[in-house]
């Protein structure tokens, strides 16, 4: 009998039998997960999200992977497509509390239409985007947030593009929430997906992360001690900073911080709402 | 039930309804607009739900989650559209996903004649996306079809729990004739199966029944369901290894093949003393029947085989369908598709393409012209 215990107090969040996760030593992913998982705990212990209830869905990725693991109602879809399948769900049964995961390649490159419309239409789900610099999983390509002359395998001279502030762009649009955390500030991604879960409309979460394997490697970071102390010094918590102020440069620094908090009527209320 | 006066898009629109419809996503596309212009007026004072989505890879997308959420789901679209809903479509055959897709076609390559009539996707539609896989595919020839197959191809998506195709093109997308919408009770709706009970203990969801379907754990209903784009085994686990790619994918194709008798629908007509046996399909099918008419004016013992579903096809019946017929001629508004599987099932006859290339329904004269040839 005791060997059939919980050994871990978020075991009952996780399909256990699927452990271990596929992420390497030194991944943010992982930081990243048990931070919301604490802090769906909480708001399930609170009685204000029902269990029943949470749909987590991902694309393609290792973000992509990590739902692969909680225990409920999951679904691991395409390629930059989870945002359209959590709409189609979430509209065809409003109960749904819809929570996507993806990398920044998944959520902001192939998936960044997507992105950009349920912003603009303020539609009711959490999205958290894990921004590792890199595209991990298919062996260290360019992602869209990969920094200005960095190496990768698909850009061997350097990188010729300056990256994409997803940040500024969400904030750009209709979200009603919008902020940013790092791998190295797990307090704060517990804090701000906690807030997030009791709020309505279009919520969006980026997470810095690590990742050692792939972006360390290009960067000569490959240690995962190093490369977890080289972004923390790199972080710069603001208080309510302003969405000119969301630099995210890995020279000068990366600012986290809560950027926009609205509480617009979301979409299916709007939709609810219109009149004939 | 009711008479009315529609067109094969308003009837589409309706038969989903009566199939119990729920939620639609779209983009806007012509020929296949009036569907969702349609919907969106109609749906929602029946309590359900219709939305423009960014593109068609979204609107696929969305119904494929609003489907796992427990709404019977559909999306329109001509071929452009179609060609982006593409890789969804396997996702709805590995996630055994009940969907409608209708493809309204209109003349291609690329943006074509949006406007115009063609019969040129009926291979896109079978095949469009990647991976083993068997997607039925309907193809109706009137307004009245239009609505009976749409009720039919909800009933097969549910009852497989597969994607299905609804392959209309331009001219009865606009053809207006008369419609009998039934209600409730008055047609068959299949709903899917679900669990009959959540499980106390971890369960294999992805575990089938006898008829190859296992019941679908919609979202919401504390079934912990795991969707799975990868190869995946019972559990619902990513599994590349052989016995689980072979069991999954030959269990995908086996509950189709299977039920070949209940997807499969096709029409005879004059084909006990055909010597000559004119296939054909969709609006094509309606040209073609009156020339048939008029070549057994003319003493020419003709008959006619109209292909219902496109795929899969029951090759026995289509065999087996005019016992006397020493030639075949498969008339079809494209470059000759059909006519390839045509030429692979009737091995002992002699099969021609009668190929009518035409922005409009193919005129009898055109069809008489095409076929003349191999009398």
């Amino acid at each position: 009998m005791a060997l059939a215990m919980h050994v871990h107090p978020l075991d009952k969040h996780l399909r256990v039998k699927r452990l271990p996760t596929i992420f390497c030593s030194g991944c943010g992913i992982g930081v990243a997960l048990s931070a919301m998982l604490r802090a769906l705990d909480k708001r399930i212990s609170e009685g204000s999200v029902n269990p029943n209830k949470v749909l987590w869905v991902s694309g393609i990725g290792c973000s992509g992977r990590a739902v692969l693991y909680l225990n409920y109602d999951v679904a691991h879809v395409l390629h930059g497509r989870a945002i359209p399948f959590a709409i189609g769900a979430v509209l065809a049964n409003p109960e749904l509390k819809a929570i996507v995961i993806g990398g920044d390649g998944d959520i902001a490159a192939i998936g960044g239409n997507h992105l950009i419309h349920a912003a603009k239409r303020n539609f009711d789900m959490v999205v958290v985007m894990i921004t590792n610099f890199i595209y991990a999983m298919t062996g260290g390509q360019v992602a869209p947030t990969t920094p200005y002359g960095v190496y990768t395998t698909t850009t061997p001279a350097g990188n010729p593009e300056y990256p994409l502030n997803v940040i500024k762009l969400v904030g750009a649009l209709n979200a009603n929430y919008v902020a940013r955390a790092s791998v190295t500030t797990p307090h704060l991604i517990e804090q701000y997906f906690y807030k997030a879960l009791a709020m309505r409309g279009f919520r969006f979460i980026e997470v810095v992360a690590t990742c050692p394997e792939m972006f360390g490697r290009h960067i000569g970071l490959r240690d995962s001690v190093e490369m977890f102390g080289e972004l923390k010094k790199r972080v710069v918590y603001r208080h309510r900073p302003s969405l000119e102020e969301a630099m995210m440069d890995w020279e000068k620094g990366i600012v986290i911080g809560e950027f926009v908090e609205r509480n617009n009527p979301s979409f299916i209320e709007l939709l609810r709402g219109v009149k004939k | 039930m009711r008479r009315t006066f529609a067109t094969g898009n308003f009837a589409v629109a309706e038969g989903a309804m009566t199939a119990g419809l729920r939620f639609y996503a779209g983009y806007p596309i012509t020929p296949s607009s009036e569907i969702f212009e349609y919907l969106a007026e109609e749906l929602p004072k029946r309590g359900g739900v219709v939305v423009q989505m960014e593109d068609e890879i979204a609107s696929i997308n969305a119904i494929i989650g609003a489907s796992w959420a427990g709404a019977k789901a559909m999306t329109a679209t001509s071929g452009p559209g179609f060609s982006l809903m593409a890789e969804a479509i396997s996702l709805a055959v590995v996630t055994e996903t009940p969907v409608v897709i209708v493809n309204v076609m209109r003349a291609g390559p690329s943006t074509g004649a949006p406007t115009k009539t063609s019969q040129s996707d009926v291979f896109q539609a079978r095949w469009a996306s990647h991976g083993d896989y068997i997607v039925p595919v309907y193809a109706p020839w009137s307004v009245q079809e239009a609505y009976d197959l749409t009720i039919k191809a909800f009933n097969t998506a549910e009852l497989l729990r597969t994607p299905v195709i609804l392959l209309s093109d331009a001219t009865i997308a606009h053809l207006w004739e008369s419609l009998t919408i039934y209600d409730r009770g008055e047609v068959e709706v299949i709903e899917r199966k679900i669990p009959k009970k959540v499980s106390d203990e971890p369960y294999p969801p992805h575990k089938p029944d006898e008829d190859l379907v296992p019941p679908m754990p919609i979202f919401g209903a504390g079934f912990k369901a795991l969707v799975e784009s990868l190869l995946h085994d019972e559990w619902g686990h990513y599994s590349p290894t052989n016995s689980v790619y072979h069991s999954l994918v030959k269990r995908l194709v086996d509950k189709v093949v299977k039920r070949l008798s209940y997807v499969y629908e096709q029409e005879t007509r004059f084909c006990e003393d055909a010597e000559v046996l004119l296939v054909s399909y969709g609006s094509t099918a309606r040209t073609v029947y009156l020339v048939i008419k008029e070549l057994r004016k003319r003493g020419v013992r003709a008959g006619f085989l109209r292909l219902k579903t496109l795929w899969p096809l029951d090759e026995v019946r289509i065999r087996g369908c005019c016992p006397n017929a020493k030639k075949v001629i498969v008339v079809e508004n494209n470059i000759g598709k059909i006519y390839m599987d045509m030429s692979r099932i009737f091995r002992n006859q002699d099969v021609f393409s009668a190929s009518v290339l035409s922005l409009e329904l193919p005129t009898p004269s055109e069809v008489l012209e095409a076929v003349e040839p191999w009398l």
